[in-house]
């Protein structure tokens, strides 16, 4: 079953007198369980494609399905309960709450879930040891490194069990070490959890690691292929 | 989709307070406005209820009585001809009933008063001196001789302008003078036994008490009366009463309180708490501005935050009730300090402050030389109301701003 799947997507921007095209007639279809990579240069339409999977913008014509649900006819409302319960971000920057601790940050999704206190707090140190971050729980993200930070936005992206993580450069801020140890943990997740990834980069490292990799230039897919990587093989 | 929940108040309640104290400056400076907002109104609405309270007291004390009951032609022809028995009956008994603490009854008649070099128009009062003193009348306000000690005192008290007017002084005869019912001048030369100050030198020139008998005596009058002085202690509450007073006095008299008898001071009454409520939603307009400012501030500055909120799951409504949030936790801080400082700053005062300097300019409005702010709950709450439904109005704008952004527009912003 797919995870998520794309018809037809469409989607422009005006910038001054110049229209361009975000994303171009693109279909896709994504397994559960998958690791893909979306990449491209700058202005390819991975990010934008990326955006309208997750329900953050809407295409101008086409259908979205996460799961059996149509993303593009929803509304504001059930666009944001549809994330809340369904997906997974963690973006390039700014991932975090800046006045709310480490722990804070991961709990915020079950707290506007509505799952009572204590659960919350189990499961967020549960999720703080499997990050490697189980004595920062008390941190605010300004007293953590940058890798540390984006370990955090990965617990706070998987702690509510989502069906799938959209991730947008999340590499792009981090030295080597640190973004090895971050797809590091991507795969991990990946294979014990089966949680579906699909990661916008245009970083090689990060490539190196998905089972899929989708190359998209000037809003349209001009490759798709399977490829030996570290994610599950699906 | 539709899976209804909401968020735990927590969250929003947490991220609502630290986000108040980010720019703490900033905070601090919109805390002080509001504190100093609410501090200014409370102050001018005890200010203004203790100079309202003052002018009602003072046109009281000229001649007591909350409620009173005439002939119904008195007022337009205040003569002896429209004078009344003494209460009887139904009437008599609502006067010794609760919630009246005292009553008496006046011979209220106008009339002339002469002395050996001048003489003057004037309102003879015949009065039962000890039910005058129940009514409220201060023998601490005789300044020479004596009050009235008797229903039949032969003597009269007078004020001290007057006497100045008259060039007379205690001890000294006069001659008083009226018309009887048959229309024939009656007058009667009496001594002066008293001297009285008032807070307004009106008064001091116009009422001059003789006793009751003597004043029926001189017109013919027997027991004939103008007026029925009522009071229960509690000028405010006169509404609970007056009908009382009025249903048992019957269609062939006319009662009526002081709001209608002193029409100027019942006016005052009257507007006053509007009054006090249009110069708050002044005061707080002039703070709204500040307000909204520091919000709008404090959101655009927010903006990849609340995109990341939205981007997570946060419905556009939560966004704007975290923002109301923060704006209720600002006022709330606010409205108790100011509330605080207000009740620190009024008490002290609520045992007078010296207005003699402009004492003469405000005598005209019926005030004495202090004013004496009077601290009331009512007008604590209306300032806290006014203050908690204007400002989360005026809250609405930039939270309905921030929970109308597009998350990947918001998450971009530079």
């Amino acid at each position: 079953m797919s995870a998520l799947s794309c018809n037809k997507l469409t989607k422009t921007f005006t910038q001054g007198s110049q229209t361009i095209k975000g994303l171009d007639d693109v279909s896709i279809a994504i397994a559960e369980g998958s690791f893909v990579c979306l990449s491209g240069p700058s202005g390819s339409g991975k990010t934008t494609l990326l955006n309208a999977m997750g329900g953050l913008d809407t295409p101008d014509s086409g259908e979205i399905l996460v799961g059996d649900m149509r993303v593009d006819q929803m509304n504001k409302s059930d666009l944001a309960d549809m994330r809340l319960h369904n997906i997974g971000f963690v973006f390039q920057s700014y991932n975090l709450i800046p006045v709310l601790t480490a722990q804070e940050n991961i709990e915020f999704v079950m707290q506007i879930q509505g799952i009572p206190a204590d659960q919350r707090s189990a499961k967020s140190r549960e999720i703080l040891a499997e990050v490697g971050l189980a004595d920062h729980e008390g941190r605010r993200p300004a007293q953590l490194s940058g890798g540390q930070q984006q370990r955090v936005a990965v617990a706070r992206a998987i702690v509510s069990n989502p069906t799938l993580v959209l991730a947008d450069e999340p590499t792009a801020n981090l030295d080597s070490v640190t973004a090895t140890q971050l797809m590091d943990l991507f795969a991990e997740l990946n294979q014990s959890r089966g949680i579906t990834f699909v990661i916008a980069t245009h970083d090689a490292r990060v490539m190196e690691y998905c089972r899929r990799l989708i190359k998209m230039e000037d809003g349209k897919i001009i490759s798709d292929q399977e490829q030996p990587g570290r994610g599950a093989n699906v | 989709m539709a899976d209804k929940h909401s968020p735990s108040a927590g969250i929003l309640a947490t991220l609502a307070w630290r986000n108040l104290w980010r720019n703490y400056r900033r905070t601090l400076i919109m805390l002080t406005a509001i504190v100093v907002g609410v501090w200014a109104m409370i102050l001018f609405s005890a200010m203004m209820r203790g100079m309202l309270d003052e002018m009602v007291q003072a046109g009281l004390r000229v001649l007591p009585g909350e409620v009173q009951v005439h002939h119904p032609d008195y007022q337009d022809d205040p003569s002896v001809v429209n004078s009344m028995s003494a209460p009887k009956g139904k009437l008599l008994q609502v006067l010794n009933t609760p919630p009246v603490t005292a009553w008496t009854t006046r011979l209220k008649v106008p009339g002339m008063i002469s002395s050996e070099r001048d003489n003057r128009g004037v309102l003879l009062l015949g009065v039962d001196p000890a039910g005058e003193i129940a009514l409220g009348f201060d023998p601490g306000d005789i300044v020479q001789g004596r009050f009235l000690e008797s229903a039949d005192d032969k003597g009269i008290v007078i004020g001290r302008k007057l006497a100045e007017r008259l060039e007379t002084r205690l001890g000294k005869r006069v001659v008083i003078m009226s018309q009887n019912p048959y229309n024939d001048v009656a007058d009667r030369g009496v001594r002066i036994v008293g001297i009285y100050r008032a807070r307004l030198q009106a008064t001091e020139e116009l009422f001059v008490y003789t006793s009751r008998a003597l004043l029926q005596k001189m017109l013919e009058v027997e027991d004939e009366i103008s007026e029925v002085a009522i009071t229960a202690d509690n000028y405010e509450h006169v509404d609970a009463w007056w009908r009382d007073i009025d249903a048992a006095a019957g269609p062939d008299l006319d009662t009526q309180p002081w709001t209608v008898l002193d029409a100027y001071l019942g006016s005052m009454y009257e507007i006053q708490g509007t009054m006090n409520v249009i110069i708050m939603v002044i005061i707080f307009i002039a703070l709204s501005f500040g307000l909204v400012n520091t919000l709008v501030m404090a959101v655009f500055e927010r903006v990849r935050e609340i995109g990341l909120m939205m981007a997570l799951g946060m419905r556009p409504q939560w966004i704007m009730y975290q923002v109301l949030l923060e704006s209720l936790m600002l006022l709330s801080l606010g409205l108790v300090i100011g509330n605080a400082l207000a009740t620190a700053t009024v008490l002290p005062l609520e045992s007078g402050i010296d207005i003699s300097v402009v004492g003469d300019g405000l005598e005209m409005y019926g005030m004495g030389a202090t004013l004496y702010p009077t601290l009331a709950l009512e007008d604590m709450l209306m300032s806290t109301l006014i203050v908690l439904v204007l400002g989360l109005l005026a809250s609405l704008i930039p939270a309905w701003r921030a929970s109308r952004y597009n998350p990947v527009e918001a998450l971009t912003k530079t």
